[in-house]
């Protein structure tokens, strides 16, 4: 009879770590920030039918990077998570809070329990009636949640591009100077982005019921330009 | 999350049985013991740019009217609507189910159904409801909506075990739908305008009131006029009440007029007539 190797539990979780980093390090990112009258997420992809920021609910929007298959579960797993919550209870019921914290048990289940963890960052947004009230949660591959204000940036070289998105953002941007702050900061020094690769999407602060809209490539150009 | 073979895909109604979230079905008839409330008469009528749909307010418990006020008529989604008339909780139900049903698939696809998709999705709602409607509580709605991809308004009625039958020009649901189908029959033809058709629909509703107790008229009391919306190409607009209590005005003096040119009536029991004999 054979003995499996006694392998160190910070050995195993260190080795999943940077497994599932290196996989999502392999895509690219994505970064959303607050403007004036909402919430901009934009993602560098050059499907235009494979997305990476949709609809969650009436003031939910999800965005992954990473393994698409992977986080697309989790965005369906979300969509039924909130629709089920809003057809049990009332709409108003429905937060995002509650969802991040949904997402970072499935996240963190996964990551301890199975074979291979997630290679997947994600964003769970929800615009506010005010500034006050919008909420930026960024989950990780093992289920850490972080409480982002402002402006959160997803994927592999998000340090980078991060420090970009700070020097030029502040609060008061409207959505043609977000998208010039975002898609800039996407893009580095080195390269420039063009409409035709990025996927965008808003929450607006709007007192229709469904706040999330896709911002199509005409668009998306008028912005740039 | 499902494992795949065990996926309910885009289908909500399906989820919820997943969970254990459906509605049990009564296992003998509720109608005999209880009183259930209903909802009366709905139409959707076809004009040029879409389809009306109108539908009175009240409902009824028995002999009752236990509401003056309730709404009939919902946008489905952006470009459709639903009319509901039957047992109202069964039918409430069924049309948040239906609306909730589109947006989530629209939600989990990333596209929207097609008119015909839709208007086959309520029709196995409605089929999936006959072991209740067996039991007394018949929910039967109408179905309108614009179908982009053909650039027309197209409207589709029910029966109670599911059957979806198209109509091309108007169709009436609930207890004063033959009376309402019956005016629209008569005052229809095509290339109607949104004005027309409103102005008919109104008229099917009034007379609807007219003949049958569970269908109620406009309430001038209060205030409360039947709800209208139409549906087009720039999607689901409800009639604002203004514009709608505006028209039954109009109808109203309308009918009025025609009553007074009449000689004054005798009433019938009034003494020394020769009908009068009691």
């Amino acid at each position: 009879m054979s003995m499996p190797f006694y392998v160190a539990p910070e050995q195993v979780m260190k080795d999943r770590a940077d497994y599932a980093r290196k996989g999502i390090a392999r895509g690219r990112s994505l970064a959303a920030v607050v403007y004036d009258e909402g919430i901009l997420i934009c993602a560098e992809n050059p499907s235009s039918t494979l997305r990476k920021v949709s609809e969650i609910y009436d003031r939910i929007a999800f965005a992954g990077v990473g393994k698409y298959n992977e986080f697309d579960q989790l965005r369906i797993a979300g969509v039924r998570a909130a629709d089920l919550k809003g057809y049990a209870y009332s709409r108003e019921d429905v937060d995002a809070r509650s969802l991040a914290n949904q997402y970072a048990t499935i996240l963190g289940q996964i990551f301890t329990h199975e074979m291979k963890p997630m290679e997947v960052e994600i964003l769970v947004a929800e615009v506010g009636r005010t500034r006050a009230g919008d909420q930026l949660f960024h989950i990780l591959y093992d289920g850490t949640v972080m409480d982002e204000d402002g402006t959160t940036v997803l994927g592999g070289e998000a340090e980078a591009i991060r420090t970009r998105l700070q020097e030029s953002w502040t609060d008061q941007l409207d959505l043609a100077g977000a998208m010039h702050a975002a898609v800039s900061a996407l893009a580095g020094p080195d390269r420039t982005l063009t409409a035709a690769e990025i996927e965008a999407a808003v929450l607006e602060r709007t007192d229709l019921r469904r706040a999330f809209r896709r911002i199509e490539e005409p668009e998306r150009a008028a912005l740039l330009a | 999350m499902f494992s795949t073979t065990d996926d309910p895909g885009p289908n909500f109604a399906e989820l919820l049985r997943r969970m254990g979230l459906e509605p049990p079905v009564p296992p003998t008839s509720v109608a005999s013991s209880l009183s259930i409330t209903h909802g009366t008469t709905c139409v959707a009528v076809r004009f040029a740019d879409g389809v009306v749909m109108a539908g009175d307010r009240r409902a009824t418990s028995g002999n009752l009217i236990s509401h003056r006020a309730i709404e009939k008529i919902f946008a489905a989604d952006q470009y459709s609507g639903v009319a509901i008339a039957g047992a109202a909780g069964p039918a409430m139900d069924m049309v948040k189910l239906f609306q909730l049903q589109l947006e989530h698939y629209e939600k989990v696809e990333a596209s929207a159904l097609s008119l015909e998709g839709k208007a086959n999705q309520l029709s196995s709602m409605v089929r999936n409801n006959l072991p209740a409607a067996m039991q007394g509580l018949a929910v039967v709605p109408l179905f309108a909506g614009y179908d982009l991809a053909r650039a027309t308004g197209r409207l589709f009625q029910y029966d109670v075990t599911g059957g979806r039958y198209e109509e091309t020009s108007f169709a009436a649901t609930g207890s004063g739908g033959m009376h309402a189908s019956t005016v629209i029959k008569l005052g229809y033809h095509e290339t109607m305008t949104r004005e027309q058709t409103l102005d008919l629909a109104i008229h099917a509703l009034f007379t609807a009131a007219d003949d049958d107790s569970a269908t109620g008229g406009p309430d001038l009391v209060r205030g409360i006029y039947p709800t209208m919306a139409t549906i087009t190409a720039a999607g689901f607009d409800r009639v604002g009440e203004p514009e709608v209590a505006q028209r039954f005005g109009a109808l109203i003096d309308d009918l009025a007029d025609r009553e007074v040119s009449r000689a004054a009536r005798v009433p019938e029991t009034a003494s020394g007539g020769e009908g009068a004999a009691l």
